[in-house]
């Protein structure tokens, strides 16, 4: 027999239950303008209040964007999170992977997500967050074949004004998405900020690139920030990556920062910057396009950059040299025909993952595959035969 | 980075010559042809040092690759079915190769059963395109990948060896 305190004490539990559970479901209406007014229920007061505190001149500007979010992952998430939060018009948000437990040590998903597809659970989280924004969800993989090409179309036509995106964020966590992306940003030109953290999750970073103007994914070997670990004590016995919640937390920070700073024009939007966790290191730099860039449409942006006549940046009385006017560290882009050291220091902390060979340098071969006549079905026939 | 029976293998299977990736129509036929030649050699090469490992084929298109490899563990042979998709950025990036059947089996794998290549494959990959293909991709990652990989997991009881039933 139950006594009646127990169940007066189940009572209470349930009512409490039965409390958050009707407040999970009070959704707020959407709001039509931003407004300044600093009132307990107006989500934007702390946000335009950047405009009066002379931070941002037109902090409700940011309703008239489309940024496009590529993996939301443990960066991606908190990426677009941040970026709801700050009522951004439209959020495109691209990943074909489910969530799962293993996602917990990092933010933004919840358990009872677990088998969800991430840009699903991901829309229906932020669109709680803020109703204002608009979320469009894409849940494929862009490397593929069927699928890039409506990708390319979508950063295209995907404006709350049917143009272009105005920023695409990389938040993959893998080389050939960054790529994909890089190719189809030179191809139609669009400005975008490469992130990453290391598999050791102990270094991160973010690249801003425009087309021409800044170097592009393919211009040089991927960077990595040195994480000062001895190779030789860093094991990866049965793991292929850890992750922290720090790290892509900070990385996702530094990105939306950037383009908040990018989208809304003010302080200085950086071209790398780098984090290494581990001695709380943050090198910076500006990386030039590779005028002998590998890809055809890098090299014509570069092309159409030096054409373009350079806007005049208006300076105040005193006489400031742009930040990145002195070379203290002698960044360059190595000259790939001369023999390159194994391993390039581009900034301090910072190196290419590798160093490519001259092209005359090529391994041995016995031969290279001949030009025939034979046809690619009777190759296949052949192929399958053996 | 490369052992001297690797670098062999390596050297007798024929490199390419065409750059170029499946979204360009022509020269994706004329590399395809590439591919498929310095494959049928490679295979052909297995076969006559009694080391055939595997089995390739793709659709017509040659974007998605499916087929079969083994790895002979204490004088059993275990098969696993592979597969693959030529990526837009081919042969700038390799192709991620996957054995679907041990996803969440083992760590050294990404999600849908990719496996997860060592740190040199890489930065290999990017020092020899456009020369390196598909029989490049499966000898310096897959291979090396099931050498370490399938002995481990079948002495921790992951997979067993199956009677040959079908066929």
């Amino acid at each position: 027999m139950t006594s009646v305190e127990e169940l007066q004490a189940k009572i209470k539990d349930l009512e409490e239950k039965l409390l958050i559970a009707t407040q999970k479901n009070v959704a707020r209406q959407k709001i039509k303008e931003m407004s300044s007014e600093v009132v307990d229920s107006n989500p934007y007061s702390r946000l335009m209040a950047l405009k009066r505190m002379g931070i941002v001149n037109n902090y409700e500007k940011i309703r008239d964007y489309t940024v496009a979010v590529v993996g939301v992952g443990g960066v991606g998430s908190v990426t677009a999170e941040m970026l709801t939060r700050c009522g951004i018009g439209r959020l495109i948000l691209f990943d074909y992977d489910k969530v799962e437990l293993a996602n917990m040590n990092r933010l933004f998903f919840q358990p009872h997500q677990s088998g969800l597809s991430k840009v699903e659970a991901a829309a229906e989280t932020l669109r709680n967050i803020n109703p204002d924004v608009d979320i469009h969800t894409y849940n494929y993989n862009i490397t593929t074949v069927e699928n890039f090409d409506n990708f390319t179309e979508v950063l295209r036509k995907s404006s709350l004004s049917d143009g272009p995106v105005d920023i695409v964020l990389s938040c993959v966590d893998n080389f050939e998405a960054r790529f994909a992306i890089n190719t189809a940003c030179n191809e139609f030109n669009l400005t975008w900020f490469e992130s990453g953290v290391s598999e050791n999750a102990v270094s991160g970073h973010i690249q801003f690139i425009v087309p021409g103007d800044t170097a592009c994914f393919a211009c040089a070997p991927p960077l990595i920030v040195a994480s000062n670990i001895d190779e030789k004590t860093l094991k990866r016995d049965g793991v292929c990556a850890a992750s922290l919640p720090t790290t892509m937390g900070i990385v996702a920070g530094f990105l939306v920062q950037n383009t908040l700073k990018y989208l809304l024009q003010f302080g200085q939007v950086t071209n790398y910057l780098g984090y290494s966790a581990l001695t709380d290191f943050f090198p910076t730099m500006t990386l030039k396009p590779n005028p002998n860039c590998e890809d055809s449409y890098c090299r014509l942006r570069q092309k159409e950059f030096a054409l373009k006549p350079k806007p005049e940046i208006a300076v105040e009385a005193k006489e400031e040299k742009p930040v990145h006017e002195d070379n203290e560290w002698g960044i360059s882009l190595v000259d790939e025909s001369k023999d390159v050291k194994d391993q390039v220091t581009v900034a301090e902390g910072v190196q290419l993952a590798y160093t490519l060979p001259n092209q005359a340098a090529v391994e041995e071969c016995e031969e290279a595959t001949a030009d025939t006549d034979v046809s690619l079905d009777e190759l296949m026939a052949q192929m399958k035969a053996i | 980075m490369v052992d001297e029976s690797t670098r062999k293998t390596l050297s007798n299977i024929p490199l390419l010559k065409t750059k170029a990736g499946p979204r360009e129509k022509e020269l994706w036929v004329q590399r395809l042809k590439e591919e498929y030649q310095s494959l049928i050699k490679y295979v052909q090469n297995n076969k006559d040092a009694d080391n055939d490992w595997f089995r390739l084929e793709s659709n017509k298109e040659g974007t998605k690759w499916f087929g079969k490899c083994w790895f002979i563990h204490e004088l059993l042979k275990y098969e696993f079915d592979v597969e693959f998709e030529i990526p837009v950025t081919y042969p700038t990036t390799a192709p991620e190769i996957a054995l679907p059947e041990l996803d969440g089996k083992t760590a050294k794998m990404y999600r849908g059963g990719k496996i997860c290549l060592s740190d040199h494959f890489k930065p290999l990959w990017a020092r020899n395109v456009p020369k390196f293909g598909i029989g490049h991709a499966m000898a310096l990652g897959l291979g090396p990948w099931l050498a370490v990989e399938i002995p481990d997991l079948i002495s921790k009881g992951v997979i067993s060896y199956k009677e040959k039933s079908e066929k």
